[in-house]
């Protein structure tokens, strides 16, 4: 197999449309502090021909002063990017690395695997399509691998690799591999993943990741990457129904006025009957403008600027979407909180909201379980702590458009900012419009969807 | 107030006719994040260093808001020490495009004659960008900057967020990230507080080329090889663009045909022997490559941990 065919071979034109037409899959990556997750991505960067020479005489340089392969050269160290970082072993922060093959484009979410990390692990998981969560086959599966698989299932990721890794160490023993393949798919049965695949691989030597392995006579499967160059991506977002968040109005003059934004999901034409939320107006579209000239179509990620038929006064912070599929529009929101900052929350906690382009003043209204992070299972909680997931309920200054998280992370997903320090606060999920009342204790969650996700979940959690 | 039904693909509609290149989702999420910064920020700005980078965030940038004019100006951080190819391309590219371009020197380091030459690099690099740009950003109270940073570039920004939040003094805190799921960028800050804000983060060097061929962007002609005068010192082709070179006992300049991966200041940037004069060539070299963009960048290092000690300073 070769990674890049050389241009010469078939030609300059035919090469570069090919590397123009390319798709992309954003992936994190999690794993446990010794798993070889940094050895993975390392190894991933490394076959697929994406380290230069200059790289590799740094990293033998570095290797001999902080590497842990003796004479070796530690992949890990091509990813362990802070200085901080190498001295301590260990990786700080999300970092993002890229490769591409002749297939693929890929954008790797590379999230440590400490447990005071979460808010790192769900940034990195709320935008990927995939998630590799490694395992260590000596050690099979550990308090960490339920936390890092609850986590990706719970930020809507469909889609896992399970990569049994430091299978040389264990004799590429089957045995071993579908024992640990096993327990994973007991404890992952409700968690709503479409593809779970199990790949034996050992990063430190390659064997599986980019080139076959021979040592395991008995597996059949394919490598990691071949896995990741075929697998199916964005499908969720391109069924789903038409919504854009409208980021900018473009007015230069008093001919044009356009509605600029980033399609979150579904496909728009010319002609389609839009609905403005939350204010209701509806309209038509009339033009699908970018600089490159008026589109008859466009679709999920694009960046558009929307013409519509009616003077409908729309602004920043309103969202545009499919008429016949309306978004749900409340300011009592129920959010399963990853709660991010060092100072904790308590009810009655003021803070910003951003959802889409609108941010509101929010009051955490009521806390009402925490999640514990291994099971899934909630219980009581008083207040937030750093890294806790809870359930709570938001009160907004102001009714918001949104979907349930379950059906659309892009209309479904906020931040909470606090108003003091500015900082990001939390990542928010929404899950349901809060069924009325003045706060406090909560009725019981309502289900979204007949079979949603989401539905799926509050029955694991014995909501 | 109805949940909708969960959402369910079409059976009979072909999904992959509907998906975007990589290249087409890079370019909207960059025009994503410009249009979200201007919409978010009092006083923004570009930053504008002429390069190949510079040349693709330029135009992202006239893409986000077109039909409308660009919203904020753009700002070069000029170091005296500049090709002189790259000053003309600014200059022309300005004119042409009708650009509100700022160009600002640091005045001191001009009085005390810094240059990479007599003080070295890391001083260079230091007072002649790192508090140049300061003393700019600071002048002209910008709340948001723009620029053309890659995660792909060199180990400390592959671990920078999209929109990264400076203090007062301009430094960064690698430990007060703020996530950024979904598309979603907190953009507030105290007063005194500032943005950088980088549309190309997830492009990769090779991105970068086939968008500027597909999209037939202008670049500075020194990417392109040609025969340029240059002398060789410590393993870098170095060009001798002007007078200001001394040139060591018995060293004399030698026409060879180079080209640039990477355009800084001339004596801290070197060339590279190549044939490649067309952009598909280049392509074709940089997919061949085995050597980084960054290997020309003498101040990559400075020691390890170069770059990350250079944004903790405040260098973008």
């Amino acid at each position: 197999m070769t990674i890049h065919q050389s241009p010469e071979a078939f030609g300059y034109e035919a090469f570069l449309a090919a590397h123009q037409r390319k798709e992309v899959l954003r992936f994190i990556a999690c794993g446990s502090v010794d798993d070889g997750k940094s050895t993975l991505i390392g190894r991933l960067l490394h076959d697929t021909k994406q380290i230069f020479d200059d790289q590799i005489s740094a990293l033998q340089r570095d290797s001999r002063k902080h590497g842990t392969q003796g004479a070796e050269m530690d992949l890990a160290l091509l990813v362990d990017g802070l200085q901080a970082e190498r001295e301590q072993g260990i990786t700080i922060d999300v970092a993002y690395r890229f490769f591409s093959t002749e297939k693929r484009s890929f954008i790797v979410a590379d999230t440590p695997g400490h447990e005071q990390y979460t808010r790192n692990m769900a940034t990195g998981a709320s935008t990927a399509d995939l998630a590799v969560i490694l395992v260590d086959a000596r050690q099979g599966l550990t308090r960490q691998t339920r936390r890092h698989a609850l986590l990706v299932s719970m930020l809507g990721i469909r889609r896992v690799a399970l990569a049994i890794n430091k299978m040389d160490l264990v004799g590429w023993s089957q045995t071993r591999f579908e024992e640990i393949l096993s327990g994973f798919d007991a404890f992952t049965r409700n968690l709503g993943f479409a593809d779970v695949r199990a790949i034996p691989l050992s990063a430190k030597n390659g064997d599986n990741v980019v080139l076959p392995g021979t040592a395991a006579t008995w597996y059949t499967g394919g490598t990691l990457l071949a896995y990741l160059e075929t697998v199916a991506v964005h499908e969720e977002a391109l069924a789903a129904p038409f919504r854009m968040a409208v980021q900018w109005v473009n007015r230069p003059d008093s001919e044009f006025r356009g509605y600029s934004g980033r399609i979150a999901s579904g496909r728009v034409r010319p002609g389609d009957s839009v609905t403005v939320a939350p204010n209701g107006r509806t309209s038509t579209v009339a033009r699908i403008y970018t600089a490159d000239g008026d589109l008859d179509e466009a679709g999920e990620d694009q960046s558009v600027t929307l013409v519509l038929a009616d003077q409908v006064d729309a602004s920043r912070g309103n969202v545009i979407a499919a008429s016949d599929r309306p978004m749900q529009v409340s300011d009592r929101l129920d959010v399963r909180l990853f709660w991010a900052s060092e100072s904790p929350l308590a009810p009655g906690a003021a803070l910003l909201a951003k959802i889409g382009t609108v941010t509101t003043n929010a009051t955490v209204t009521a806390i009402r379980t925490r999640i514990d992070p291994e099971t899934g299972r909630p219980g009581p909680a008083e207040q937030l702590a750093a890294n806790d997931i809870a359930d709570v309920t938001l009160t907004l200054d102001r009714a918001v458009a949104f979907d349930p998280y379950a059906e659309n992370r892009e209309t479904g997903g906020l931040i909470l900012i606090d108003r003091e320090t500015t900082d990001t606060a939390a990542l928010g999920l929404v899950q349901a419009v809060q069924a009325g009342g003045t706060g406090g204790q909560a009725p019981a969650p309502r289900a979204t969807g007949k079979g949603g996700f989401l539905a799926r979940l509050k029955g694991l959690f014995g909501g | 107030m109805s949940a909708a039904p969960v959402a369910k693909a079409a059976p009979s509609r072909d999904l992959s006719r509907d998906r975007l290149t990589h290249l087409q989702r890079l370019e909207a999420e960059s025009i994503h994040i410009f249009r979200e910064t201007v919409a978010e920020t009092e006083n923004p700005v570009m930053l504008y260093s002429i390069g190949k980078d510079s040349s693709v965030l330029l135009h992202l940038a006239l893409k986000a808001f077109a039909p409308g004019r660009l919203p904020f100006p753009l700002l070069h951080v000029d170091t005296t020490w500049k090709f002189r190819e790259m000053i003309a391309f600014r200059d022309a590219r300005a004119k042409e495009l009708g650009l509100d371009l700022l160009v600002h020197t640091n005045p001191d380091g001009l009085a005390r004659g810094i240059g990479p030459i007599s003080h070295g690099s890391e001083v260079h690099t230091d007072v002649m960008k790192t508090q140049a740009l300061r003393q700019a950003l600071d002048k002209h109270t910008f709340d948001a900057a723009f620029g053309g940073a890659r995660r792909d570039e060199e180990a400390s920004r592959a671990k920078e967020r999209m929109v990264s939040l400076r203090t007062a003094q301009h430094r960064w805190d690698p430990k007060r990230q703020r996530a950024e799921p979904w598309h979603l960028y907190n953009m507030r800050k105290k007063r005194g507080e500032s943005l950088r804000v980088f549309p190309l983060s997830n492009w990769t060097e090779l991105d970068i080329w086939l968008y500027i061929e597909q999209e037939n962007i202008p670049i500075v002609p020194l990417y392109f090889a040609k025969e340029r005068p240059v002398v060789e010192r410590d393993g870098q082709l170095l060009m001798v663009d002007d007078e200001r070179l001394p040139l060591n006992p018995g060293e004399t300049p030698q026409m060879r045909r180079v080209r640039f991966r990477t355009l800084g200041c001339y004596p801290l940037t070197g060339a590279v022997e190549s044939p490649a004069a067309t952009l598909p060539e280049i392509i074709g070299e940089t997919l061949a490559a085995r050597t980084s963009e960054r290997q020309g960048r003498v101040i990559d290092k400075d020691g390890a941990g170069a770059m990350e000690r250079k944004k903790q300073e405040g260098y973008f």
